[in-house]
């Protein structure tokens, strides 16, 4: 890269957030250089790698047999004594993707737009002057730099180029999972057309473990937990393949580890020459922690903005509010609500589990991770499951707390 | 006093780069920087990392 070369837009970053706004930006036409630290688009990934059909269908995207490895027809819950419920149904639900495919894919496609790409570029620092930003690069031992008037921060939980610009991106422990996981082959025992979670205190606190099926007897096999467990994820996960007899004779064939934003997006995601999105903004489903189709989804709304900030040359924050307004009316609003779902789950202890697991259907599970129990269901929920169970009430009656219908004492 | 990094431990995966209060670690490509001016010891790397990779002096 020459010295001081100058783009409309610089995208840091190059996941799914910002390779899907990088190539929104280059089919309008306009300079845009994606920049990532890392040697290999794709990889390491830091995801279980699923995709729900609905993100497919919202963002016009067509499953290709190339990187759509499993076809997802349902899930299943396991209570801590092994109960489950599950759904499972005919039609397709979603896949697991490949992801280090995938976002080659994306990456093809946003050169061929006419973006450029650089790997192993890691921002050191970034400074404003006369309405610019001016990026330092360290490649290869030496350092560049480059300007632009909009940064897209793209860069992960880890992203430090919003800080550089004054946004403070950083994530609550409290609100933060840990989370591990294999890609294990020749394993068995399990329905390769399910997503299975586990659930228990001895299993996961404050979390899960899950099983997202790949071919021919591969699958991601992870957990996720609350970072102020005394033992790390991967003590947890360790210690429970050991017992499954489908997994322990398994091998590990990738190790993954990151930290996963659970707490709800960034309240402001943007401040003059900067929009964020993807991880970096915490866009993740607040409920199970997923964040592809969200981070495709809020890189392309990033870009939206982005593009219009360079029509009008544009460039202050307050000019770019309207991203993250039109972030949570298209998708962070409805997201946001899942929030509690989470919080509801974390208070559940091991009987409880294996109670709902008894009692409550599938659809029922979804809807209150949905936050979209209405009120005959809680009714019939209150009226006929929790009722034996007082712990429960008390839980559930504070998770319903604002919400209208809720059944009076 | 200053966090410390086992480097044959850490997946390079950012979390405790994320969590830190005061930016005092940095993930290049295959390592983490810790600068020991910046850190404070808090342990919030310790508690986020999902392998044990991170510890604090007491």
């Amino acid at each position: 890269m020459e010295m001081d070369e100058k783009y409309d837009i610089v995208i840091v970053g190059a996941g799914p957030a910002g390779l899907a706004a990088s190539i929104k930006i280059a089919n309008e036409k306009i300079s845009v250089l994606v920049l990532d630290r890392k040697q290999e688009i794709g990889c390491p990934k830091r995801c279980a790698e699923g995709l729900g059909l609905g993100w497919f269908n919202r963002l016009e995207m067509e499953p290709k047999k190339e990187w759509c490895v499993q076809s997802i027809h349902g899930a299943a819950l396991y209570s801590p004594n092994g109960d489950g419920i599950q759904m499972k149904r005919k039609e397709n639900m979603g896949y697991v993707l490949e992801r280090k495919i995938f976002e080659k894919d994306l990456a093809m496609q946003a050169v061929q737009a006419g973006a450029k790409i650089l790997l192993k570029h890691q921002v050191i620092s970034a400074e404003r002057k006369d309405d610019e930003v001016i990026l330092t690069i360290e490649a290869d031992n030496q350092t560049t730099t480059v300007r632009t008037p909009l940064v897209l921060a793209c860069d992960g939980v880890d992203s430090l180029v919003s800080k550089m610009l004054g946004l403070d991106t950083k994530l609550d422990l409290n609100e933060t999972d840990a989370g591990y996981q294999y890609e294990m082959t020749g394993i068995s025992g399990y329905d390769e057309h399910l997503l299975h979670l586990y659930f228990g205190t001895d299993v996961a606190p404050r979390g899960y473990i899950w099983i997202f099926p790949k071919r021919d007897g591969t699958a991601n096999v992870g957990i996720g937990i609350g970072a102020y467990e005394e033992k790390t994820a991967k003590y947890y996960l360790d210690k429970w393949i050991k017992e499954q007899d489908g997994l322990k004779h398994g091998s590990i064939i990738e190790v993954n580890a990151g930290a996963i934003p659970v707490g709800g997006f960034l309240d402001k995601m943007q401040t003059d020459n900067l929009l964020v999105a993807g991880d970096a903004g915490h866009m993740v489903d607040p409920i199970h922690g997923g964040g592809i189709g969200i981070a495709l989804e809020g890189g392309r709304i990033a870009a939206k903005h982005a593009i219009k900030a360079t029509r009008e040359g544009k460039y202050s924050g307050e000019d770019l509010k309207a991203y993250t307004k039109d972030w949570y009316d298209t998708r962070g609003n409805e997201l946001m609500k899942r929030l509690k779902g989470r919080h509801l789950l974390e208070q559940l202890n091991d009987d409880d589990f294996n109670y709902l697991a008894g009692s409550i259907t599938m659809e029922e599970a979804l809807k209150i991770g949905n936050g979209a129990l209405t009120k005959k269901d809680k009714l019939l929920l209150f009226s006929k499951k929790l009722v034996t169970r007082p712990g429960l009430v008390k839980i559930f009656m504070k998770y319903m707390k604002d919400d209208a219908g809720m059944p009076k004492k | 006093m200053t966090a410390k990094n086992n480097p044959n431990k850490c997946l390079y995966c950012g979390g405790c780069v994320g969590v830190c209060p005061v930016q005092a670690i940095t993930l290049k490509d295959t390592r983490l920087v810790i600068d020991p001016k910046k850190c404070i010891n808090c342990g919030a790397c310790v508690s986020i990392c999902p392998v044990g990779a991170n510890k604090v002096e007491k």
